[in-house]
């Protein structure tokens, strides 16, 4: 995918570009002309009330909405300069390239030392898998606390420790993203906090795009943000649109748009 | 309290004070249901002490050991034995070619319809499946007897098939219990949340290993559960086993040849006109007994597996 990147004008600092892109979920149209670029090694906030598409937006990236039947997209998504939707895509593989952590921590009915292995193992992975495991639970600042107990299920964990293991487990894959939907909103600030901090060790190796409601964790984090608003359609559904995407800075101080600045101060949503 | 204004600016005077009605109502639902609950529990107590009495009056006439270790059955002889393994591994041997049959088929059909079915094609096939469930059992007697066993030997006749064996039974004895297992499997697999098929599909896995590694490990529990009740269901099926398998009590394995399961000698002696307070008579509920045993015990298994193994998800 690399050696297409210079047929194209797209910057090698751009990991998505998402070129005028509607969301459907059958004719249903979600989220309507999305025009952004995801940089590089930084963390990409998506930010916007309940309904704006945000985690549609974000489940395009690894192409996870395939799963739903009817849900397609209209326009380009580039990763690494690619056509995201192009035939030659295989999802399977892209989502080894694109980890995601979800909202509710789910690690699978495994043994701990299982739930990161078994990514590596599907995908082939040739290398040593207990230094895997390790290196995997320390990028995941979680090796400490869970070293004596590989072998216990991933289930027997707590919260936070659970939604560590997860995100453990999406780097196991070595991926170039990660995406992240809410990864805190099941979470006490403390485990809130200990993730936010390793988000911040994560962004030097890995593009981070995170979705999340708590617009004080998108200031404190991201340093760049796009808000996603919601309008009534006639037909009485939701329909989801950006409305601006800058620095985070300029979004929490000095917005362009007038419901951006009412969202931030917290005048809605 | 009584001239006192209630907190929220209410006049108390016309609410009811402490809806003297409302809790009597209570009373008298509670107590139904209570009864209701009980009446099932005074049943099973009853059924046990009846089985229970007849069968210790059977082991005053009849030691543990000959009852344990005999391997000839023939308590309607004049020299009767009663060697209980004949008719107990009869009664395995069938449930075990049925287990062979409805648990791959099950457990396949209930991935198939779970996993891979369209919703709308779920939606009438299930339900299908379930009217399987549905037919009498003689009828699936008379289905093994008169269509299985002639059909295996016209295809296969090197087999040697006797015209009741245990072979046809058993494989029919799956069918009749493959919805059960397939239903309730599906029930245990649907459960497992979407969230870990998502995760899964995360890091880069297809639908097959989506299925085999994180799906079926997840519905493991529900599907053993389901296994064992299949199981409880061959062990204590009456009807196939009685029309196919015969009424020739053999210590064997052999599924080629007659024999006789416990279930089928309870139908041949309590068809019969056996008189009240014989030792025949008592030997039904020894039978009797030891089939609950077994189907007890299977139960009480599959309940602590379901415990010991069900993962708990938020």
């Amino acid at each position: 995918m690399q050696s297409n990147t210079s047929s194209t004008t797209i910057d090698t600092d751009v990991t998505f570009r998402v070129e005028n892109t509607d969301y459907y979920y059958g004719s249903f149209l979600a989220v309507k002309g999305v025009n952004f670029d995801v940089p590089a090694r930084k963390i990409t906030a998506l930010i916007g009330p309940s309904g704006c598409g945000k985690s549609t937006v974000l489940r395009c990236f690894n192409r996870l909405n395939d799963l739903i039947p009817g849900a397609h997209i209209n326009g380009k998504i580039y990763f690494d300069g690619e056509d995201l939707y192009s035939p030659r895509v295989d999802p399977t593989e892209l989502r080894r390239r694109v980890g995601m952590v979800f909202q509710k921590s789910n690690p699978f009915p495994k043994s701990i030392y299982e739930n990161i292995a078994f990514g590596a193992r599907i995908n082939g992975y040739r290398g040593n898998m207990d230094e895997l495991v390790e290196q995997s639970l320390r990028g995941a600042a979680l090796w400490d606390e869970v070293k004596d107990k590989l072998s216990e299920s991933g289930l027997s964990i707590s919260g936070g420790q659970q939604q560590r293991l997860c995100i453990a487990r999406a780097i196991a894959i070595e991926p170039e993203v990660l995406l992240m939907d809410e990864p805190c909103s099941a979470l006490d600030p403390i485990s809130t906090l200990q993730i936010e901090d390793l988000m911040q060790e994560l962004k030097t190796n890995f593009t981070i795009v995170i979705v999340t409601h708590n617009m004080q964790q998108a200031a404190r984090i991201s340093d760049n943000t796009a808000f996603f608003n919601a309008r009534q359609t006639d037909k009485g559904g939701k329909q989801g649109y950006l409305v601006e995407y800058a620095s985070t800075e300029t979004i929490f101080n000095d917005p362009a748009q007038q419901a951006t600045r009412d969202y931030v101060s917290g005048r809605f949503g | 309290m009584t001239d006192s204004v209630q907190p929220g600016g209410g006049r108390s005077d016309l609410w009811r004070p402490n809806r003297s009605k409302s809790k009597r109502d209570e009373l008298i639902v509670k107590f139904l249901f209570g009864a209701c609950a009980l009446l099932s529990i005074v049943t099973t107590a009853g059924i046990l002490y009846t089985l229970l009495i007849e069968t210790i009056k059977f082991f005053r006439q009849v030691p543990f050991t000959d009852f344990f270790f005999d391997t000839q059955w023939t308590p309607l002889f004049t020299d009767p034995q009663y060697g209980i393994f004949v008719l107990v591994s009869a009664t395995f041997l069938t449930a075990f070619i049925g287990l062979l049959v409805a648990v791959p088929l099950g457990i396949l059909a209930a991935v198939c319809l779970s996993e891979y079915a369209p919703r709308s094609v779920r939606a009438w096939l299930k339900p299908a499946l379930e009217i399987l469930a549905g037919v009498p059992s003689v009828v699936f007697g008379y289905f093994a007897l008169l269509f299985v066993t002639p059909f295996l030997r016209t295809v296969m006749p090197f087999l040697g098939l006797q015209t009741f064996n245990g072979l046809s039974a058993g494989l029919v004895l799956g069918i009749s219990i493959l919805p059960i297992v397939a239903s309730l499997s599906e029930d245990a697999i649907y459960a497992v949340p979407n969230s870990l098929r998502q995760a899964s599909y995360a890091v880069g896995a297809t639908k097959r290993e989506t299925i085999i590694n994180v799906v079926l490990k997840a519905a493991l529990s529900g599907i053993v559960a389901a296994v064992i009740l299949g199981v409880s269901r061959a062990v204590g099926e009456t009807m196939i086993v009685t029309l196919a398998a015969g009424q020739n009590p053999t210590l064997t394995l052999d599924p080629r040849v007659a024999i006789q399961t416990m279930t089928s000698f309870i139908v041949q002696v309590a068809g019969g006109d056996v008189a009240v307070g014989t030792l025949k008579y008592d030997t039904l509920f020894a039978v009797g007994t030891s089939l609950f045993l077994i189907t007890l015990s299977l139960n009480v298994f599959s309940f602590w597996f379901v415990r010991r193994f069900q993962e708990k998800y938020e």
